[in-house]
């Protein structure tokens, strides 16, 4: 039996030979529940094809049969780790829409939250990159161990640490108090220490720095061709971001630099979302310094049963992921005639196949780790 | 160097390992099941009714209104509105819910339910660990287990509670105030009618004032 075993003929694939994998959709890297159809030729990969759609939950057309007010809690699912910046998004759609206006110490307290929110959502891209490069539990670790705080300031500002469905057209559920705020504040004071530690952690580690930079290199002109947007446009080196283009909400009043790549490589993506992190810190510090009292809600508003006049409205924001567009179209009913969301994760992932071409089979996870893609939010 | 960026990323891994003896702020887990942190005020997860009292059946502020079944996203609330009515916490008399669940397994924590709830009748709770062996019938939950008092809400909810009371009470005698005065109204048209001559008491208007204060009748709680 062990000689039949021995004598059996090894299996060697030839020169030349393509190997078909479906990486997928319960690979542990794949953020959620994502296949990607590759061909490989030894361990290059020769044709990479993403798959998606297996968490498709049927959201704009949920949407499209609710009332203006029942989509804000579904907008939390899109993306899960950014409840706020989706709310955001969302209401600032139905603010065009229906012609409403927000107070002032909402703007601001809309920017704390989605700011803290960009915070979170970098440093746990980060450690997730960093568990997919092999670097197994530290930094994600560290990353969590801050997340958390900034859930847990989301707890008792909303009521729940992921799903807040804090925002309302025309301003915001509840009002923060003194003591959220000097919380935040203290907290913010914290965030630059834990932005060196992390940084110390892993930014010149050889390993690192072999296996980052020259992978996964998306140049300028493909980015701009396939409408990337968000940090990884950004890394190519395209000067674009949509709170210094639209100045949507009070943006125009801080004073922050975006920070720009050179190679459009892994590293680049990777130093990105370090350096957005630090400056998402100092338009935190100066929101929590300037923030007035005041309402936080138009008293005019009518949440429930809203019927915004016809016509036709787009809403976007700089969401920690890219550009997050909702678009709407009102028949003058009390739910939307057409609802559509622009999501960052999706398009971003478009040009999968041409970061990965000519790769090894292993940077491909790095790569997707890289775009930064919630699931939510790509099958919507 | 080689290998220096290595020994860097060690050395804050040590300093970390070793901070967390000394540290507070880098130890940030607690040991579940014997140790739990104690929730924020705001924080929410699934609705129940409240009721004044000590009957949970008599006192339910809810009327049965439906609007809660309305506005619900995944629409995991079934009401079904009774045929008699009782006196709610003003003395106007109100329908109440026959049947009144809330499935949830449905349930998305989102609190709409509770910002269109004219009535300050439904509210998040905060309890967890609600695992069920029966994933039907144990997750569908009905007016016995909802219901709740509002000590219990005072106890979970301190601050909301005691805005929501302040703004009863003041709600609660306003009413009282106006039935009060409407009632002293008809009175006074009634002896006006009265003193009037035979021919205007026969007037549609002074026949339909004194039949008024029946209806506003204050039935004190």
């Amino acid at each position: 039996m062990r000689d039949a075993l021995l004598d059996r003929d090894i299996y060697e694939p030839e020169e030349g030979e393509i190997m078909e994998v479906a990486m997928g959709p319960h690979h542990p890297s794949t953020h959620g529940v994502f296949r990607m159809d590759v061909k490989l030729e030894g361990e290059r990969v020769i044709k990479l094809k993403p798959v998606f759609g297996y968490l498709h939950r049927n959201h704009e057309k949920i949407a499209e049969n609710g009332a203006y007010l029942s989509a804000i809690p579904y907008t939390d699912r899109l993306d899960y780790l950014c409840s706020m910046t989706n709310n955001w998004g969302y209401v600032m759609a139905v603010e065009k829409l229906a012609g409403l206006s927000v107070p002032e110490r909402a703007e601001y307290l809309r920017v704390i939250v989605a700011e803290l929110t960009r915070f979170q959502n970098h440093a746990g891209l980060i450690g997730f990159l960093l568990q997919d490069m092999g670097a197994s539990g530290t930094p994600l670790m560290y990353a969590f161990r801050e997340r958390e705080k900034v859930l847990d300031l989301f707890e008792s500002l909303s009521g729940a640490r992921m799903m807040c469905n804090y925002m309302r057209f025309g301003g915001l559920r509840v009002d923060a108090t003194k003591e959220w705020l000097d919380e935040v504040r203290s907290l913010v004071t914290r965030l630059p220490g834990f932005v060196d530690e992390f940084e110390a952690l892993l930014r010149a580690n050889e390993i690192l720095l072999a296996r980052t930079q020259g992978t996964g290199v998306l140049p300028r002109e493909l980015a701009i061709n396939a409408s990337v947007t968000g940090p990884m446009l950004r890394a190519s080196g395209v000067n674009y971001d949509i709170r210094k283009v639209d100045h949507y909400g009070v943006y125009d009043r801080f004073n922050f630099k975006v920070p720009l790549g050179e190679h459009g490589d892994v590293y680049d993506r990777y130093m990105m979302r370090l350096l957005e992190m630090r400056e998402t810190v100092k338009i935190l510090e100066q929101a929590l310094r300037d923030i007035p009292e005041g309402p936080v809600m138009d008293p005019k508003v009518r949440l429930r049963g809203l019927r915004p006049k016809p016509g036709e409205a787009y809403g976007r924001i700089e969401s920690p992921k890219g550009e997050l567009g909702f678009f709407l179209i009102s028949d003058g009913t009390g739910n939307p005639y057409r609802y559509r969301v622009r999501p960052p994760s999706m398009i971003n992932l478009t040009i999968l196949e041409d970061m990965c071409l000519n790769h090894n089979i292993a940077d491909v996870v790095i790569i997707l780790g890289s775009v930064d893609i919630v699931l939510g939010e790509v099958d919507r | 160097m080689l290998g220096e960026g290595i020994i860097q990323g060690l050395v804050e891994t040590a300093r970390n390992f070793f901070g967390s003896y000394v540290e507070k702020d880098r130890l940030t887990t607690v040991q579940y099941p014997e140790e739990r942190n104690e929730l924020p005020e705001a924080s929410r997860n699934f609705p129940f009714l409240l009721f004044d009292g000590p009957d949970p059946e008599a006192g339910l502020r809810c009327v049965a209104c439906q609007i809660c079944e309305k506005e619900c996203p995944p629409r995991c609330i079934h009401i079904e509105k009774s045929k008699d009515k009782k006196p709610d916490f003003v003395g106007k008399p109100q329908a109440y819910p026959a049947v009144f669940n809330i499935d949830v397994s449905v349930c998305m924590s989102c609190q709409i339910c509770v910002e269109v709830c004219p009535f300050d009748a439904i509210r998040m709770d905060k309890v967890y660990e609600l695992s069920t062996d029966d994933r039907f019938r144990g997750l569908l939950y009905t007016k016995k287990e909802l219901a709740k008092s509002n000590e219990y809400y005072q106890q979970i909810h301190p601050v909301e509670a005691a805005e929501t009371d302040e703004r009863r009470v003041k709600e609660a005698e306003e009413a009282r105030a106006k039935a009060a005065a409407a009632e002293a109204a008809a009175k006074a048209k009634a002896a006006a009618a009265a003193a009037a001559p035979p021919a205007a008491d026969a007037s549609t208007n002074g026949a339909a004032a004194p039949a008024k204060p029946a209806e506003t009748k204050v039935t004190p709680q």
